[in-house]
């Protein structure tokens, strides 16, 4: 059972601001896709490797050859705010 | 009560590849904001991450110098947290299994070596840069996807001085590889330090704290020094070491906690999907090891047993890979090494020291060093001379022989031409030579100096006291 603590914390690491009264149907709904996911155990998978990839692919590399980056404008396109080039963003405390 | 500090440093070294680790831009440094960035290294939906080579190449490299386990099998993970300079919300890192386990950096410390046993080295991108100023702050991703290798050290450094000396050490070996240009004050190498002390002789570590923020090898051993002598006293006064992250004050001089308020990171780590499985066979690996260079500590004991100089000037002369290069060259158009490194060592350095210059740009060619030792040992030039014709060769770049030439500055080891000389200045001084007979042996300095400034410094001085000692007596 997913208690409505563990939403909060969810939520805190994922940035998101829940109302009080969200609370309650976003715990349903998390225990609802848990409960669905039970069903998985069900099943015998002991002789089963876990799968990280769904393609058989490995070792895919890149030559260290230099490609032109993208024009800055574009980049800076989406942005809200930018400045000289920067992206600027609401002042924050060091990490 | 004695306690004892425990050490564990974690560095992060720029890996000197053209491009990032995951996409094409460029990782020059200096370039204006936002200009080596594409969709990729800005996390646009939609792409592609595709790992750089030349990353994996120099991590084999990295981990065959330090002894470390080339994992065959390792996997990319996802390390998500927000913070403005990682524009994905995720650091794609390695989590299980890291492409290196185990190793250690050998440092040299109170006389012997000493083994620095390693937990892991994995291969990650770094984040972007923030520059805070009143109006906010400017976030430039140029260095974000820029390749690093995270060094993780065990908990088993006991003093500053060794941490100092570990990563000396390390970056030394980096530096030889040529994966990393080690720039602590530019970034390129960067340290954290998780810090504990506990009373000497208990196993259980103690609470620790990570130290960031300093950047230079001095401010390493400061901050360490401080931060070990705040927790000790801590304890003594019965108080408890609080478990946090705190920044180094260059300006003051001491640690200070973290503003940020405390949240227990959870990163949340899972493997990358868009990263597939990294397979690393043998060959690849004994490729990788036949482009390996001599490393500094192997450079260090063939200079004493082949040329058999100083262990103490060895040293020096392999902290640079270059310098070490320049002296082997030198050495080798002469038959007196030790003199080489003399030259080398207080001459060569010391000017380029005083200049703000580098063993690559002197315009002395190692060879000639060797050659101009080489016209000392013959008793061509005095070694006093040599310094003037040394002078000249940093400043020309000239050959020695040619500047002994046209400056005629070659030795008088004429015999007959030097008794003259003696007896010319014998006679014009009778004084001190009444001082001299009458036991002021110590005038014959004065001697000396009266017939070099004749010569301009070029009579053989061994010759000169001879006849001069010789000519006295007979008086």
């Amino acid at each position: 059972m997913v208690e409505k603590e563990e939403v909060q914390r969810v939520a805190q690491l994922a940035l998101l601001e829940i109302e009080p009264e969200q609370m309650d149907k976003f715990s349903r709904q998390f225990n609802e896709i848990l409960e669905y996911m039970e069903e998985i155990n069900e099943l015998d998978l002991s002789q089963c490797e876990a799968a990280f990839h769904i393609t058989e692919l490995k070792n895919v590399f890149r030559e260290d050859k230099v490609e032109p980056s993208y024009n800055r404008d574009v980049i800076l396109k989406n942005a809200p705010d930018s400045e000289d080039g920067a992206f600027r963003v609401p002042k924050v405390i060091e990490r | 009560m004695e306690y004892e500090a425990v050490i564990g440093l974690e560095v992060h070294i720029q890996l000197l590849t053209k491009t990032k680790i995951f996409c094409g831009c460029s990782t020059d440094f200096g370039a204006p904001p936002n200009t080596h960035v594409c969709p990729v290294c800005m996390g646009m939906p939609g792409v592609l991450p595709v790992l750089n080579k030349k990353v994996v190449e120099y991590a084999i490299k990295l981990g065959l110098a330090l002894n470390c386990r080339i994992n065959k099998f390792s996997r990319f993970a996802r390390k998500n947290y927000f913070y403005p300079d990682l524009p994905k919300g995720y650091q794609i890192s390695q989590y299980e299994l890291p492409i290196l386990e185990g190793g250690a950096v050998e440092i040299f410390i109170n006389g012997g070596y000493k083994k620095i046993a390693l937990e892991r080295i994995h291969m990650e991108e770094d984040a972007g840069k923030t520059v805070h100023k009143p109006d906010g702050s400017y976030v430039d991703f140029n260095r974000a996807g820029v390749p690093l290798l995270e060094i993780v050290s065990k908990p088993v450094m006991h003093s500053p001085e060794e941490a100092g000396e570990y990563l000396k050490s390390l970056r030394r070996i980096v530096r030889y590889l040529g994966i990393c240009d080690g720039n602590m004050e530019e970034g390129s190498l960067r340290c954290d330090a998780n810090v504990s002390v506990r009373i000497k002789g208990e196993d259980k570590l103690g609470t620790k704290t990570e130290l960031k923020n300093m950047n230079s090898f001095k401010h390493v051993e400061k901050a360490l020094e401080y931060e070990i002598e705040r927790q000790i006293d801590v304890l003594k006064e019965g108080g408890k070491v609080i478990q946090q992250t705190r920044l180094w004050d260059e300006k003051s001089g001491i640690t200070k906690p973290m503003r940020s308020k405390e949240e227990s990171f959870e990163y949340r780590y899972f493997p990358d999907p868009d990263l597939v499985p990294l397979i690393i066979d043998d060959k690849w690996i004994d490729d990788v090891r036949k482009t390996l260079p001599e490393l500094p500590k192997e450079k260090l004991e063939r200079f004493i047993e082949e040329y058999g100089i100083k262990p103490e000037d060895a040293r020096v002369l392999v902290e640079e890979r270059e310098l070490a290069e320049y002296f082997e060259r030198a050495a080798k158009e002469s038959k007196e090494p030790q003199s080489v490194a003399n030259w080398i060592l207080s001459e060569l350095l010391g000017y380029l020291n005083r200049d703000g210059k580098e063993i690559k740009d002197t315009l002395i060619k190692p060879e000639q060093i060797g050659k101009l030792v080489e016209l000392v040992e013959k008793g061509i030039i005095s070694g006093k001379i040599a310094k003037t014709v040394f002078k000249e060769m940093y400043n020309s770049g000239d050959d020695p022989e040619k500047i002994v030439k046209e400056k005629g500055l070659i030795q008088i080891t004429d015999r007959g031409e030097i008794e003259k000389l003696v007896e010319e200045v014998l006679e014009s001084n009778p004084k001190a030579v009444e001082q001299y007979k009458a036991g002021k042996k110590n005038t014959i300095g004065f001697f000396v100096g009266q017939i070099m400034k004749k010569t301009k410094g070029k009579a053989n001085p061994k010759i000169v006291n001879e006849l001069l000692v010789k000519k006295l007596e007979e008086k």
